[in-house]
């Protein structure tokens, strides 16, 4: 009787237990993909889609241990390839959630072709690149987006390539969601994540995720927690561009650039730029998203909005409009298709 | 007109085959000459084969060597196999054609020429110093010119074409030519000059008098004294169209998806020769295909694993170097147990080759083209029309034993065509797809007992949340797994799997004697070729059988026992003897190659050349 009363009521709310496998989390200690992680597991009950309908792809690397983790449908493919897996799913089953996790080498490098693809495609899906600015699970190279210069252990002279900002490839993919976020910011990362589900579309979010053991403090000069405020900009969708402690730097547009400049009067709170993430021309996104310290604030937040019609439903579309207009094609129809002719028993011929 | 009333003018010599081949500039409309002869000649009731031939540059130069295109047919009242050996009448619409066809043209054979095109300038292109109509150069022909140009554009000077366009005509002129000298009707090429130009009548009309006027320009002129007539096939009563090697592919794909009541994803990246399945299938949304044009071969192949994870018959297809590219997602599959099928229209490599010419080269490819031990399931279609049955089989095949499938084909028969009796919807053998829905018992690795399949479940079922990968995983969990003994045991398994398809493949048939002295065994698109020479072999007296695979991997379960029947077994192949090396590996026996990688079909003489050799 009490199973029975049990199985009558509305099953209980989900909550974050429910998103978490059975599978011990094997990254360092200390690693920022936990806290990733963590948020994950916490905003997916309140996305509303059943975990029946959320599934996870990644490539390789140690951001692509993440689906294992989740206890929802996983994927772990191949290097850099999660995009293009993502796709073949995203297009065979509309219903599902379709989120990629991957990183800077396994995104930008290896993988940089279908990620670049996938965005300007505008495939509905969520992907999310973990950037650490260094190869981890291969024990330390440098990645694409590692600084000119960094001595590793595959650059022992320091590297003598320039770096590639995800943001700004995401941007000039054609992307229409981009947004950057950081993993030690628990309440940041949780909204932006929400965001990208909610997006129908391309969605691409850079996590500034700290690698402790091959990259430590890549991020700590501008995202530390004391001096944040000071160093990053946080972009809002209708606000003003001001960033400072006590909200006294801002940037206006000096063409053709970005200018920083002190904001102390009225005069200078009226040249401040106000941030409109749904502008269709990405061109000052993008110029945002180049902005590195120390000369700028590094911006986080959401880059661009827009909505567009997606590679998923266009192909439904084309796809409904040829079975209305031609009919459900039939085993039938298949086979009697073209210009045939009959050869009967006594081995006379008849057309059609 | 038809063939019957023409035929009272002039004697008419009934010959048992005839192969045409039509050449000219691959800007002269010569596919589209072969392809409506070839429509004509199936629709009369002769069995047929083709072999079309062009070059790999879009549009070479005109009149140049390279821009040569050409197509060849064989057709007969008994069963036709492959294209023919060599031509008994070329068609050469100009020097070019002329001069690239000639050496594969037996002496007393007939030239078809178009004489107009034999001007200074074409003859210096085609690297004639003089004009070969002129001198004696091809007395031991048997030479007919016709001014096509002229005459094409004195039957059209009433139409409101432009001078270019008129001259385009000339192609329809010439087989109309070709057609009174077969006895063939032009009713069919008619009816498709209607349809084609539907919406531009001044075509209709110019094309239809171009038609018209070469026939009656070979019945009327003193050119020919006599014309050919060819019985009908005794062909199985049954329905029958015709198809391309291509076409044969697309409709198995659908027919099969259509039987699975399970939608199919295509997701190719443009290659030649495979790139006209992807525009073939495109055609084909309103059987709810999905196709993907993808960024690379790679993602081509990735997307189609996503949407077989989905629960979609995930099909991808390329050509050689698309098939190495492909190397490590196939391993994928081969990992996390979904189906998918490869499929991969054979050319000559390697590298980039020669695109558009045929070879057998990638057969170890298929089988060991990847790293680690990665067992997949390796078909191969006999002819062009075959490609139906293989492409069926490769996504039942696929889908049962939740395996990647490789379905070999090549350049020569995705483009050749002949006709097709079409299956009743009883003759396809059944595709059973459910996706399991249990959670309580639910084991990702857990298997089917017979066929060793995991379970397909797919994304959306609830409760039955799990995650796979290209980690090696714990037999039955499914969870990653670096025990040595269960590494030991899964390689075992995925292997153990394909090798259990054996069970659910026909047997190798043996044509003639199941034991004897010589057993002729081949694979793919040798079938016909070899066929033939066994066929006319045997019917001369000669001691000697034939056996053909379609099925590599694993091979059909009594061929062990076929090939212990024979002291000595000749394995021809368009390579340098890739079945050959399999089979020593596998079997007992006096394995003895014919190998030529020349990017072409093997001719049927050459076959039997060898064959009498060995039995001398
Ligand atoms: S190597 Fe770096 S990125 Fe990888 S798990 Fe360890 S800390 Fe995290």
């Amino acid at each position: 009787m009490a199973d029975l009363n049990q199985a009558l009521q509305a099953p209980p709310e989900p909550t974050k237990k429910d998103f978490m496998s059975d599978q011990e989390v094997r990254w360092c200690p200390g690693c920022g993909d936990y806290s990733i992680l963590a948020q994950m597991q916490k905003i997916m009950p309140e996305l509303g889609i059943p975990r029946e309908k959320i599934v996870f792809f990644s490539g390789i690397g140690c951001s692509s241990r993440f689906p294992y983790y989740m206890n929802t449908y996983g994927f772990h493919t191949i290097h850099g390839r999660a995009p293009a897996v993502a796709t073949g799913l995203r297009c065979a089953r509309p219903d599902l959630s379709v989120w990629v996790v991957t990183g800077d080498g396994d995104g930008l490098s290896i993988g940089g072709n279908h990620l670049m693809h996938a965005l300007r495609r505008n495939m509905d899906i969520t992907i999310l690149l973990f950037n650490n600015r260094i190869y981890g699970l291969t024990k330390g190279q440098a990645s694409p987006t590692s600084e000119l210069g960094k001595i590793t252990k595959s650059s022992p002279y320091g590297t003598i390539e320039h770096p590639i900002d995800p943001v700004s490839f995401a941007l000039s993919s054609e992307a229409t969601f981009v947004a950057r976020t950081l993993a030690n910011e628990p309440k940041h990362l949780a909204e932006i994540l929400k965001r990208a589900a909610a997006h129908r579309g391309s969605s691409f979010v850079e996590i500034l995720q700290n690698c402790n053991i091959f990259n430590d403090g890549a991020f700590v000069h501008f995202a530390g927690k004391d001096v944040r405020a000071d160093r990053m900009l946080y972009l809002e969708h209708g606000k003003p561009m001001v960033f400072g402690a006590n909200n006294d730097k801002g940037l206006t547009l000096d063409c053709p650039t970005l200018k920083k400049i002190e904001v102390k009067t009225n005069a200078d709170r009226e040249r401040l730029l106000v941030h409109d993430e749904t502008l269709d021309d990405p061109g000052l996104a993008y110029s945002l998203s180049r902005l590195t310290y120390p000369d700028y604030p590094v911006s986080v937040g959401v880059f661009r909005y827009v909505i567009k019609p997606t590679y998923s439903g266009m192909l439904s579309e084309q796809i409904n409009d040829a079975i209305a207009r031609k009919g459900r094609g039939t085993l039938h129809d298949l086979l009697n298709s073209g210009k045939h002719w009959t050869i009967k028993a006594d081995g006379s011929q008849a057309r059609g | 007109m038809t063939a019957e009333t023409a035929a009272k003018d002039k004697p008419t010599e009934l010959v048992d085959r005839a192969t045409i081949r039509f050449a000219g500039d691959s800007g002269d409309g010569i596919q589209l000459s072969g392809n409506q002869f070839t429509l004509t000649t199936a629709s009369v009731g002769n069995d047929l084969a083709t072999l079309p031939d062009f070059p790999a540059e879009i549009r070479a130069p005109a009149g140049t060597l390279p821009g040569v295109s050409s197509f060849q047919i064989s057709f007969s009242g008994s069963e036709v196999l492959t294209p023919g050996d060599e031509p008994d009448v070329l068609v050469a619409m100009n020097p070019a054609a002329l001069k690239a066809n000639l050496g594969e043209l037996p002496h007393g054979r007939i030239i078809v020429v178009n004489e107009d095109a034999f001007e200074p300038g074409n003859l210096k292109k085609a690297g004639f110093h003089e004009n070969p109509l002129e001198n004696d150069d091809l007395k031991a022909y048997r030479v007919v010119k016709v001014p096509m140009t002229t005459v094409t554009a004195e039957a059209l000077v009433d139409t409101k074409l432009s001078k270019k366009d008129v001259e385009r005509c000339k192609n329809f002129f010439a087989l109309g030519v070709v057609y009174w000298m077969y006895s063939r009707p032009l009713e069919p090429t008619l009816e498709w000059i209607g349809e084609k130009f539907a919406k531009k009548p001044e075509y209709v009309e110019a094309n239809s008098l171009a038609l018209k006027a070469g026939y009656n320009y070979a019945l009327t002129t003193e050119i020919f004294s006599a014309h050919f007539t060819v019985r009908k096939a005794k062909l199985k009563p049954g329905v029958y169209r015709n198809v391309t090697g291509t076409e044969a592919t697309v409709l198995g794909l659908l027919a099969a998806a259509e039987v699975a009541k399970t939608p199919l994803f295509y997701g190719s990246y443009p290659i030649t020769p495979a790139s006209d399945i992807l525009h073939e299938l495109a055609k084909y949304k309103h059987y709810n295909v999905k196709t993907f044009q993808a960024e690379d071969e790679i993602s081509a192949v990735g997307s189609a694993i996503g949407a077989s994870y989905g629960g979609h018959i995930g099909v991808t297809g390329t050509s050689g170097p698309g098939l190495s590219l492909k190397a490590e997602f196939i391993g994928l599959a081969v990992m996390v147990e979904l189906p998918l099928v490869i499929v991969d229209v054979q050319r000559a490599g390697p590298s980039t080759g020669m695109p558009t010419k045929t070879e057998q080269g990638d057969l170890l490819q298929a089988f060991f083209g990847r790293h680690g031990e990665s067992p997949v399931a390796v078909l191969a279609a006999a002819s062009s029309a075959d490609c139906f049955r293989m492409a069926y089989e490769a996504v039942r095949l696929a889908t049962k034993y939740m395996t990647p499938v490789i379905l070999l084909s090549d350049g020569y028969l995705t483009n050749g065509a002949e006709p097709w009796r079409i299956p009743n919807e009883s003759e396809l053998p059944p595709i059973q797809i459910s996706h399991l829905a249990d959670p309580d018992t639910y084991k990702p690795y857990e298997r089917d007992c017979l066929t060793f399949a995991r379970r397909w479940v797919v994304p959306g079922t609830p409760g039955m949340e799990h995650r796979v990968g290209g980690l090696e995983t714990e037999d039955i969990t499914g969870n990653v797994s670096y025990d040595p003994i269960n590494h030991d045991l899964m390689v075992r398994m995925r292997q153990a799997k394909i090798m259990r398809i054996a069970a659910d493949i026909p047997p190798v048939k043996v044509r003639g004697e199941e034991q004897g002295d010589l057993l002729v065994l081949g694979w793919g698109s040798t079938y016909g070729a070899i066929t033939t020479a066994v066929d006319q072999l045997r019917a001369a007296g000669h001691k000697v059988s034939s056996a053909h695979l379609r099925y590599l991997n694993p091979f059909p379960r009594n061929l062990g026992e076929v090939l212990a029947g024979f002291k000595t077994i000749l394995v021809p192949e368009i390579n340098l003897g890739q079945l050959r090396l399999l089979l020593r590996g596998k079997f007992d026996g006096n394995f003895i190659g014919y190998n030529r990688v020349e990017g072409r079909p093997f001719k049927v003489h050459e076959i039997e050349d060898k064959i009498k050799e060995l039995l001398r």
